[in-house]
Formats: C-alpha cells, structure tokens, sequence
C-alpha cells in the first residue's frame, strides 16, 4: 500500500515537472532575438486574387524593408467572419500581431474604444498620404480628428451587374442605367411580365444591406445618405420611410432563395440568364474575369439614383497599441501606403489604388472607368462594409434586415435601424 | 489516524486533480462568468468596471430580439426531442422484433451521429433550399420529381416559427435518432426473456406485452435519453450557424446570439446570456441528477 502511494507521488510529480518546462519551453520560444525582425501581418486574405494581391505587396515589401521578415498570419474565412474572433482573441489576451487588416473608417471604433490601435495621422505627414489620398477620402477615415489606419485599396460597392440578354427579353436597353429607383421597379416590372420569374437576383446577409443603403442612397442624395451614419439625418424621417417602401418593392423582384445563396451565387443566376440584374460591389468584376464570362455577356452601372456618388470601402492595415515590433509595422505601413505596393496589390486583387496618382494604365478595363469616378464623383461611406458603422451597429442592422426578410414589416425595419445606430 | 488516512487518502489523492481542475475551469469560470454579467464591461477595453447588478439581465428580458431567441429555442427542442425520440423508438422496435441484417441496419442509423454538426450543417443548408417548383433544389427538387409537389415548402425561411424551427431540427433528428435507436434495443435486450414469456404463457397480447411488461422497464432510458437530447438542444450552435448563418433572426437561439455579442466585444451582455443558458440547462439537469442519486440511496 505504502508503495502504491509513493508512485501515485511520484507519477503527480512528474505530471507537474512536464506542464513547468512546457511552460517555460513557450517562453524560450517568444524572446528570441530574431523575433525583434519579424512583422506579423494578420489578414483574411487566404487564397484567389486577394492572396495574389498580398504576394505583391510582400515583394515590395521585401525590397523596401530589407531589414524585417514578413510573417503570414492569414486566417481564412469569407469578410473575414473567422478572422475577426481569433484577431479579437489575441488582442484580448494583450498579444496583438504586428498589424492587422481592418475595413477603414468608422468599423475601427471598435479597436479604438477599447484602446487597441494607435492614432496614425502622423505616418500620413511622413509619408506623404495627406497629399496622395483625396481629402474627401481622409475626411472619411478620420474619427474625432485621428486617423487609425492606412488604406491599401477602395472598392466601389453601388454597382448593378446586368445581363444586356435577359434585358432583351423586354426590350430594355441594358448600357443605360434607370434614372431614379422607381424606374428600376418599372423594369423589374416588364421583365417579370416578359417571363422572368425573379429579375432581381439577391443573396443572404450583407447583399441585402447593400441593397438597402444603395436605394436609401438613390432616394436620399448624398449628404442625406452620410448624415444617416453620423447622425445628422432623421432615421425616422418620411423620405426614409418611402425609401425603405421601395426596398420592399424590390424584395418582391427577388429569388425565393435569397437567404440561402451567397453572392457568388446570385451572380451566377444574371451569368446563367435566369435573373436581370444583381447588386454587389465591384469585387464582381475580378470573379467574372476569373471565370472567363465575356465582357458582352454583361454590363454595370451605379445603381439607380446614385450615378455621380461612389460607395466607398476599403481595406486598411492598423497599428496595434504595444504591438510587437513598431519600426518594423511603420515600414509595411509605408509600403501599403506607397504607389509601387498599392499598383502590386491592387492589380492583383481587382481593386483601385486609394492614392489619386496612379495610372489607369496599369489597370484592366473596369478598373479604368471606376479610377476615373474615384476622382471625380461624390463619396459616399457603406455601413455593410465598415464605412460608416462600428461592427455592433452592422451586426443589429443585419438581424433587422434578416427579420424584414420575413415579415415584410417597413414601420418595424425602421424603427429597429434607427435604434440600431444608437447603440455603439 | 495513521490508518484512517491509508484508507481514504489514496482515493483523495486520485480524485485531487480532477477536483481541482473541474473546480477551476468549469466552476470557477462559471462564477467569473456570472460576475461579468453584473457589470458594464460593454467594451474589450481592459481595466475596472462597474457593477451594475442585474441590469444586463433585465435589458436582456426587455428586448425582442433575446425573447425571439428564448422563443426559438423552446419550440427547438420541442420539436427535436419529439422527433428523435419518435423515430429512435421506432427503428428500436423494429430492429428489435429481428430483421435480416440487423447489424447493417443498426450502422445505417447510428452512422449520422459520427458526423460533426458543422458538417451536416453545411449539407443540410443544401437539401433545405427554399425555392420550389421549376427551380426547386435540394429536398423540394426531390419532391418535385416524385411528384409529391405538395410536400414542397420554404423550410427555414418559412414566416412561422414552428415550420421553421422544426426545419432546423431536421437534421439533428436525423443525425440523433441512431442514438436514441441504440439506447432503447439495448434496454430491450436487457429485459430477461422470461418476462416475455411468462405475459405471453398469462395470455397478453403483443400490444399489452409491450405497453404493460416493455416499457416500464425501460423508463430510467427514457429519461436519460430526454435529457441527454435536452441538454444537447439547449446548447445547440453549430448546426444553426453552419444552415443560416450569423445575424439570422428567424432562427436565432440564445447559444448563436451569444456568439454574436461576444464577436462584438459586449462582454457583460454576452456572459449574462451564457448565465440565462445555464439556468434553463440547470432547471432539466438539477432534478435528474437529484433523481438519479435518490436511486443509488435506496439501492
């Protein structure tokens, strides 16, 4: 018996020694000199374009900041639903990486709130950015006076993908977009009477968001639209009720499954001819180049009603508070931010670079026209796409629309939307 | 003394660990939980925070979206536990009354309980696509080509929560019943044949063997069923977001509603929600395990 007890002992105690020295080998492991080099660059960009586009921007990264290595910190996972629980893991554990992806503007706030990305605005003098981004985009990223990221491209996000085939069917000219949203409804009308069950191709979540804020932009204008984000605009105001009675009218147009589908998917229904048209941002164009759908089998225009107004998103890189290694994150900052990494990345991953001198050139043909409206149009932020609203407000928002999805209930969706703008 | 400690501290010494670390991670976490829900720790920002009581408690009774959650839940299980039972039972008896390849049939049933439920998630979010007719896809494109259009319908999406909720207890019915199915034939294995046969020799009917011989005996299964498939419904997740994905409010349940506060950094509102889910997984479990050590007294 006394035996028996003296090796249960020691069995314990050599349990004990294993997890001391596993914790001090993990130790060891995080203090190396070497580990000083390294930039940590954490992002949802794991494969396709989006992978190709970060391949450049390392290169030039590994040209212009020769003193540091690139660590690959990629967690996979469509808008990064994946990525944003562990990054929210490790900064709460006080480890952040060296930099991590965030959609720029007001999604940040988040980070900021909880004191977990530094104000950037001075790395905008050093490297020249208040100059080389257009101040209406910078007006845009800046929150109470601070700037909290460096955009690595932007996305245009009220764009309509139409099929010039399916249009014929009713005889509608597929090149020229309808002047307002009543006269999308008309169209969508004439198709539904020439036979096609549901013209308006839609899918689950943020296509729907999209959706929405695309006809509040239409209906409202501009300023309007902005000033629902910051609150300058009434949610409970009657253009805001008329606008969201269209939406309503546009939902009927739509595919039974459209909580169901991913946007890929819509797309294919308008790419098969069995939908006229579908809303989703301009990421559309690279997919139809990947997929080798002629440039005849389609056509895109800004929404109805926002012609003139550019949707903005687009995706930045942070400076995390206590992150490892700052001098090394000022550098891939730099090259984010410069013409040579956002031409490498940017025609890559299908995008436009956010710096106005870059040249169209470079880029395939949607990209050109797209540059030139960049310059040229109004902008507007996106609430879908972290724009204009912190991660919370978009997650009410999405709850509420998935609701009107099935109830059909404008009052309720109203209501439920101006409240969500009031939580933070 | 000496030899009072020989006696039981060995058996203490083996239990220390487990003690300690269930002590740790599972109470000691619980109550770390519950004392985050008092307080306002809306933000991932570190440092103090404030207690509030039960605020977060009566916000979250106070908001539609946690009661549609709490409502969804309810006819969740409902609907999971009829069905698995139902179908468990069934194939029990079937199996029991001896087929031809028993054991094949045993497989088929129980095999579904070795896929993980974001698996059969991704799958199932498949089979139920709402569109019908001429587009039909899934399980109404099956329907539709064996003509029973009538079967057809919008599944999750459908405006009514018992058509809904019962759509995502589909398949974890599917995926349960195997294991329903197998508690019960082994129960019904385990009844001594000499039962049988005496109700028989006393002139019973096969109905009345079953109903007044079968069955009571297997009441202890019944309830450890209900209350494993109970358990395992209140806590449900991973199927729902795997077939709808996050921020679906018609099929939104407490488990996935949490997970969407947390993504959002509401730490108190989230760790009140998980307290919520604990209370109602406690008011099925308490009484169970009350029962069961009650039994093992007077045994």
């Amino acid at each position: 018996m006394r035996a028996g007890l003296t090796k249960t002992f020691a069995v314990l105690g050599a349990a004990g020694l294993l997890a001391v020295s596993a914790c001090g080998n993990s130790d060891d492991g995080g203090s190396g000199d070497t580990a000083t080099k390294d930039v940590t660059v954490f992002t949802w960009w794991a494969d396709g374009g989006e992978k190709a586009g970060l391949d450049g921007l390392v290169s030039v990264f590994k040209t212009d900041c020769k003193d540091y290595n690139f660590v690959n910190s990629a967690v996979a996972g469509g808008a990064g639903s994946n990525a944003k629980q562990v990054l929210a893991n490790d900064l709460q554990a006080g480890k952040p990486p060296s930099t991590f992806q965030a959609h720029a503007g007001a999604e940040l706030k988040d980070y900021i709130n909880a004191g977990q990305v530094d104000d950037v605005s001075g790395l905008y003098k050093d490297f020249g950015l208040d100059k080389a981004f257009p101040q209406n985009l910078i007006d845009q990223l800046t929150v109470d006076g601070k700037i909290y990221s460096i955009p690595a491209n932007v996305h245009r996000a009220n764009v309509v993908w139409a099929s010039p085939a399916v249009l014929q069917k009713a005889k509608i000219d597929a090149t020229k977009a309808p002047a307002n949203v009543d006269a999308w409804i008309a169209d969508l009308q004439k198709l539904q009477a020439a036979g096609v069950k549901a013209p308006l191709a839609i899918s689950k979540g943020f296509a729907q968001e999209m959706l929405v804020e695309a006809v509040l932009l239409g209906e409202l204008g501009t300023d309007t639209f902005n000033g629902l984000w910051d609150g300058k605009t009434d949610w409970a105001g009657a253009n805001v009720t008329a606008a969201l009675n269209k939406y309503k009218t546009l939902l009927s147009f739509t595919n039974a499954d459209r909580e169901t589908i991913d946007w890929p998917d819509a797309l294919g229904y308008v790419n098969k001819g069995q939908a006229g048209y579908t809303l989703m941002g301009d990421w559309v164009a690279a997919q139809q180049l990947a997929d080798k759908v002629p440039d005849s089998a389609y056509t895109y225009w800004p929404s109805p009603g926002t012609a003139g107004t550019f949707q903005f998103l687009a995706d930045s890189f942070t400076l995390p508070t206590n992150g490892q290694n700052p001098e090394g994150t000022k550098c891939w900052l730099k090259t984010v931010g410069s013409a040579e990494g956002q031409k490498a990345f940017n025609t890559k991953k299908g995008s436009i670079p956010a710096r106005s001198d870059a040249n169209p050139a470079d880029y395939p043909k949607y990209q050109q026209v797209a540059m030139a409206d960049w310059k040229s149009n109004k902008i507007a932020g996106s609430c879908a796409h972290g724009s204009s609203c912190s991660a919370g407000q978009n997650n009410d928002i999405l709850s509420a629309l998935s609701q009107f999805s099935g109830a059909q209930d404008v009052a309720k969706l109203q209501t439920a939307l101006g409240a969500a703008l009031k939580t933070s | 003394m000496h030899g009072r400690i020989r006696t039981w501290g060995p058996g203490a010494l083996v239990l220390l660990p487990t003690v300690l670390l269930l002590g740790y991670f599972v109470y000691g976490l619980i109550a770390w939980s519950f004392n985050t829900s008092l307080t306002d720790r809306h933000t991932a920002r570190k440092g103090p925070a404030d207690y509030v009581g039960f605020e977060n408690y009566v916000n979250l009774f106070g908001e539609e979206r946690f009661l549609n959650s709490l409502k969804n839940l309810g006819v969740l299980t409902v609907a999971f536990i009829v069905g698995t039972l139902i179908f468990g039972v069934l194939w029990a008896l079937l199996l029991e009354k001896g087929v031809p390849g028993e054991s094949i049939f045993r497989s088929v049933f129980l095999f579904p309980m070795a896929i993980s439920m974001i698996a059969s998630g991704v799958v199932w979010a498949w089979l139920l696509n709402p569109s019908q007719g001429e587009d039909a896809r899934g399980l109404n494109r099956l329907f539709e080509t064996l003509h029973l259009g009538f079967l057809e319908n919008p599944w999750w999406t459908a405006g009514n929560r018992w058509t809904t909720m019962a759509s995502i207890a589909l398949p974890a019915v599917w995926q349960l019943s195997g294991y329903i199915m197998a508690l019960f034939l082994a129960g019904f294995r385990g009844i001594p044949g000499e039962l049988r046969e005496a109700a028989r020799v006393d002139g019973a009917s096969e109905f009345k063997l079953y109903r007044h011989v079968l069955f009571p005996q297997l009441s202890p299964i019944a309830l450890s069923a209900l209350i494993i498939l109970g358990h395992m419904s209140l806590k449900l997740f991973d199927l729902i977001y795997a077939i709808t994905g996050p921020n679906q409010f018609r099929t939104e349940v407490p488990a996935v509603y949490m997970w969407n506060t947390l993504l959002r950094s509401d730490q108190a509102k989230a760790a009140a929600i998980a307290i919520v889910m604990l209370a109602v997984v406690a008011v099925l479990v308490i009484p169970y395990v009350a029962y069961t050590v009650r039994q093992e007294a007077e045994e």
